[in-house]
């Protein structure tokens, strides 16, 4: 039986157990951390930073932060709002990102956030950057236009031998996430779907698979990400 | 109460944020009471008579006629209003800022399956008359300053029927989740 | 397809004919990896191995690995393609280096680059059809007080002027060795030993109780022998020394940390990943004081229970390995390394020596662990710390070099004497790499405490505009106040001063250099530090190119606060070049700015014609005509 903690959100008092993250316990609480890179039940690695929350203070991740007893925590302030804000905003100028033909559209995580945030338009430039399309492979797509860099799919998708079928490639703002060529080609049923399913947004596609749900019936057309956590509204 | 005057123009769209516009329905009637229109495809009125209050811009910039026009826009509306996906962020059109202009122009009129033998002279359209096109598309607020934004592809008519009333009366605009929608 | 590896491993198996003989590189490769023992976390040896023997890393040696170490080959090059001085093509015969920190800039590298570029007919990032010499910019290699300087085939070339620039390249092609390129006689101190033999100086301008002379083997580690780990801890304690990388963690502190930990297999890195342009201290000592250093390792890892010690070193640095290598062979047989050293029954403990590969960000502690382990350096989340799990998921501390020969002195002059030293809160001493627009630069060592006025008097700095205090990541600080010390309340740094003369382009010269330096070195896992370092940089340019307006400087002041977002110490200073300067040097930034406009995006129709007009092949635009 894990031992139960105490914890305050946005000062209310919660509970949650020991060695809980704290936005699960946050979820359990009925507050929603808005996170992206995070997959409950999958280590988390922290890398989008839109959970950022002040823990006593200090901004931490509350994705990869274990729970503590009689921790205080921030996460609906104005200034961590603006600061998720900012780092959706980034990462929709940063790649490619056209909505409009984009498959994943009404189901992208990464646009659910951007609606829940009311943002109208980004407060920085658009990079327009040169990125491919790996079209190569027989049951998925990578557009790397998309690609956020949330490392789902590195984390989550492994072959029977637990070899990783998606890796980084380089490094700083040239970075991006490559699909192991020979590995793909015997990538499972399952396992194609999945790396498709997990992908927050349309930057990893199931071949054959384009635009099954008419708009109005995806997932986010009426009803805002995380909603189904959140007991206070704040 | 003194009407408002309202400008419209589309640079590099469809005109689909203009037919958003117009799917108003009978709140046209309504709108008629509260404005009128100056420079619009909507009257086909083709040049501004005098400086107006709002200013609707559909599309991005993808030449220079699209930035002699949002300019005179800028010059001419007391507020200006990005319009649509395009307008926004360059819309469909910027996908072609990930791919070098020499390449795009000689796929679109040398070497493209729909063109290929037929350009004997491989001319890239070069008549004077014709716009020169940007180096990329761009947004309408990386060349002008622009006041308020309304997304989507188009934005719905009753989220730019908010901002008009909203703009109009001079009252908060209401954006329920619903609305705001990139596509 | 599921079982598609093992069938065809069982059918080469059935058929040896169809397998085909090991190439020449696979023999290499295949020695390599006996060598460490086919052990994945050694990835890094391993392709760094393969780099030296090849001058890259070929996509055959990538999938043998992949093949002999059961993990996928996308695995393998996010690794290989991480690191600086890993490549999968070819960098030429003999690879030219050349540092493009912006003290280099300063002292005359762009004359050099161009010779460079001249001689060789090529220009930076490319290497010679015929494959003899490639031309690569780097970041800072911790030679600031020597600079324009450039590693070549991985030895250093200090001082460089285009006139040696062009005499280096003559050299190349008339085939000559590297070491036999050296035109000036090796440096002072060690770097004339036969082990280093660089043209590489030490600029000792101080001394203080890391530097002294003072030290004979075995000093420390003869005390700790009667003494508890326990007692080895509180004595540091006592001391109240910090960490000398920069972050200033007390040390005695993490080493009683890591000793309370449950995990009994435990491991002390020393961090010699110095990788702060205009950082050079570490290399001075691992070049004069190598025994005391690897001693304070042995005393670390007695204090926290440790078997094992890893020295992290940059690739940088490989100039002193066998330097370094024989130094360890000395003390083993002095018996200070080992087992049971100095006749103390179970007191074992070895080091080894972990090369990196060309990465700032490795320079932080977590990110160096994840390298050590053969992965991209990319800072790990905490908790868990590295003190609870560290390498190789087990209880690990990481100090700096110079903290590590401080404990020495602690050790044998006891945790009392060293508080006296400095200050407060500040104990001890600091060993300062001063450089740029000073008479004499070099290396000090100084009691914590001193002013940067007094710095400046020390060093012969007179007619200074700036002092960057802790490189790019620290702050750009203005003559009103140099009257600020350098302690860990008020200016705490690891120990770099570049001094900036009046006659400097700040923002241009030095402060867009910085910015470049933190967009080449982030690790790209974080969001704000992956984009944003590229978005002001980007506002920057426009404001030194004269587009900026008011707005810009209040976006760069605005955005700068969402840096606080990311995970690692890179990430959260990445933006104090600007940031520091906006504060300290506001007008600076004010001469730039538009002040008739308030709404300027940087777009130019004419620039954004141009492409089009040539496409289409005109001369005047539409509204040109008009």
């Amino acid at each position: 039986m894990n031992q139960i903690l105490k914890f305050k959100l946005d000062g209310v008092e919660c509970m949650g157990y020991k060695d809980q993250y704290i936005t699960n316990a946050a979820a359990e609480n009925g507050f929603y951390i808005p996170t992206l890179c995070n997959i409950p039940g999958v280590k988390p690695r922290g890398a989008c930073r839109i959970c950022n929350v002040r823990v006593n203070g200090k901004l931490m991740t509350a994705c990869t932060t274990p729970l503590a007893n009689g921790m205080v925590i921030e996460c609906q302030t104005e200034e961590l709002k603006d600061l998720r804000k900012a780092i959706i905003e980034l990462m929709l100028t940063e790649g490619n990102h056209f909505c409009p033909s984009c498959e994943k559209s009404g189901n992208c995580e990464l646009q659910a956030l951007a609606y829940r945030f009311n943002i109208t338009v980004p407060r920085f430039k658009y990079q327009f950057p040169e990125r491919d399309i790996e079209a190569s492979h027989p049951k998925l797509i990578k557009d790397h236009n998309r690609c956020i860099l949330c490392k789902r799919c590195i984390r989550v998708i492994k072959d029977e031998q637990g070899r990783n079928i998606f890796a980084f490639g380089k490094r700083g703002n040239r970075i991006t996430i490559n699909i192991d060529t020979e590995l793909a080609n015997d990538i499972s049923d399952e396992n194609a779907r999945m790396a498709y399913e997990i992908c927050p947004v349309g930057a990893i596609l199931l071949r054959e698979n384009a635009f099954r749900e008419p708009i109005g019936k995806r997932k986010f057309d009426h009803v805002p990400i995380g909603i189904e956590m959140e007991r206070f509204h704040k | 109460m003194e009407k408002k005057v309202v400008a419209t123009s589309s640079l590099a769209g469809c005109f689909g944020c203009h037919m958003s516009l117009l799917d108003i329905d009978e709140r046209i009637l309504e709108l008629i009471e509260l404005v009128e229109f100056d420079k619009s495809p909507v009257n086909d009125v083709k040049k501004f008579s005098r400086r107006v209050d709002i200013g609707l811009i559909e599309g991005g910039c993808c030449n220079e006629e699209n930035v002699h026009v949002l300019k005179e826009f800028r010059a001419q509306c007391k507020v200006l209003v990005s319009v649509g996906e395009c307008a926004i962020m360059g819309g469909l059109q910027a996908i072609r800022n990930t791919i070098p202009l020499k390449e795009c122009l000689d796929e679109a009129y040398l070497n493209g399956p729909s063109v290929k033998g037929c350009n004997e002279e491989s001319i890239i359209p070069n008549d004077e008359e014709l716009p020169v096109i940007l180096n990329k598309v761009y947004p309408c607020h990386e060349i002008v300053k622009i006041d308020y934004h309304l997304p989507g592809c188009p934005p719905s008519a009753d989220l730019i029927w908010n901002a008009l009333r909203a703009l109009v009366l001079d009252e908060k605009m209401e954006m329920p989740y619903e609305l705001v929608k990139y596509d | 397809m599921r079982n598609a590896p093992i069938i065809q491993d069982s059918a080469m198996i059935e058929s040896p004919e169809i397998m085909p003989a090991k190439s020449k590189l696979q023999h290499e490769v295949s020695t390599i990896l006996e060598h460490y023992q086919h052990d994945k976390t050694r990835l890094m040896d391993i392709l760094i191995d393969i780099q030296d023997e090849n001058g890259y890393i070929p996509a055959e040696a990538i999938d043998y690995l992949s093949h002999e170490l059961n993990i996928s080959t996308v695995d393998i090059r996010q690794t290989v393609s991480f690191y600086h001085f890993f490549s999968e093509t070819p960098r030429g015969k003999y690879t030219i280096y050349l540092n493009d920190s912006a003290v280099a800039n300063m002292n005359g590298r762009k004359a050099v680059s161009k010779t460079f570029e001249k001689e060789a007919g090529i220009s930076f990032g490319s290497v010679t059809e015929d494959g003899l010499i490639g031309l690569f910019n780097t970041s800072c290699i911790g030679m600031n007080d020597q600079e324009p300087a450039a590693l070549i085939n991985g030895a250093v070339f200090t001082r460089l002027t285009p006139f040696r620039a062009s005499e280096i390249i003559r050299d190349i092609r008339a085939g000559k060795q590297v070491e036999e390129m050296f035109v000036a006689s090796y440096g002072d101190g060690n770097n004339s030993s036969e082990f280093i033999k660089a043209v590489v100086n030490n600029h000792i301008m101080k001394r203080g109780p890391v530097l002294s002379d003072q030290f004979k083997p075995g000093e420390g580690i003869k005390e700790i022998v009667k003494m508890s780990p326990e007692d080895v801890i509180k004595e540091v304690k006592i001391s109240n020394i910090r960490g000398r990388g920069g972050a200033g963690f007390p040390t005695g502190l993490k080493w009683e940390f890591c000793r309370n930990a449950a995990d009994q297999t435990r491991y002390i890195f020393c961090n010699a990943d110095e990788g702060e342009p205009g950082t050079f201290k570490d290399r001075v000592i691992l070049t004069e004081k190598p025994f005391m250093l690897f001693e304070g390792m042995v005393i670390a890892g007695y204090a926290i229970g440790a078997k094992e010690g890893i020295l992290y070193l940059r690739y940088e640095y490989k100039y002193l390995k066998k330097h370094l290598e024989n130094a360890l062979q000395k003390i083993r047989k002095l018996k200070l390394l080992g087992k049971n050293i100095l006749g103390k029954k179970g007191f074992n403990f070895d080091i080894r020596i972990q090369f990196g590969a060309g990465a700032y960000v490795c320079g932080e502690e977590s990110a160096l662990i994840e390298s050590a382990e053969g992965k991209r350096g990319e800072p790990r989340d905490r908790p868990p710390f590295p003190v609870e799990k560290g390498y190789l998921e087990k209880p690990t501390v990481v100090n700096n070099v110079e903290t590590l020969c401080s404990i020495v002195k602690i050790i044998k002059n006891g945790g009392e004497w060293y508080k006296n030293l400095g200050t407060k809160e500040s104990t001890g001493t600091k060993v300062l790499s001063i450089s740029c627009d000073c008479r004499y630069p070099g290396i000090y060592e100084v009691e914590w405490g001193f002013s940067v006025n007094d710095i400046l008097d020390m060093v012969g700095g007179d007619d200074v505009q700036a002092v960057q205090v802790g490189g790019p990541s620290g702050s750009c600080i203005a003559p009103n106040e140099f009257n600020r010390t350098l302690c860990y309340t008020d200016l705490a740094t690891g120990g770099s001063l570049i001094i900036i003369g009046n006659h400097r382009d700040l923002l241009k010269g030095i402060i867009l250099n910085f910015m470049d330096f933190f967009i080449d070195e982030s690790c790209g896992s974080c969001t704000p530090c992956r984009i944003l370092t590229v978005l002001l940089r980007d506002k920057l340019k426009k404001i030194i190119e004269g587009r900026g307006v008011m707005q810009d400087l209040e976006d760069m002041e605005d955005w700068g606060k969402i840096m606080k977002a990311n995970r690692c110490g890179l990430g959260l200073t990445a933006a104090n070049p600007i940031l520091t300067t906006l504060k300290n040097f506001k007008n600076l930034y004010l001469n730039k700015i538009q002040i008739n406009k308030d709404y300027d995006t940087g777009f130019r129709l004419d620039e954004a014609l141009r492409e089009g007009m040539k496409a289409s092949n005109r001369k005047v635009s539409v509204l040109e005509n008009k």
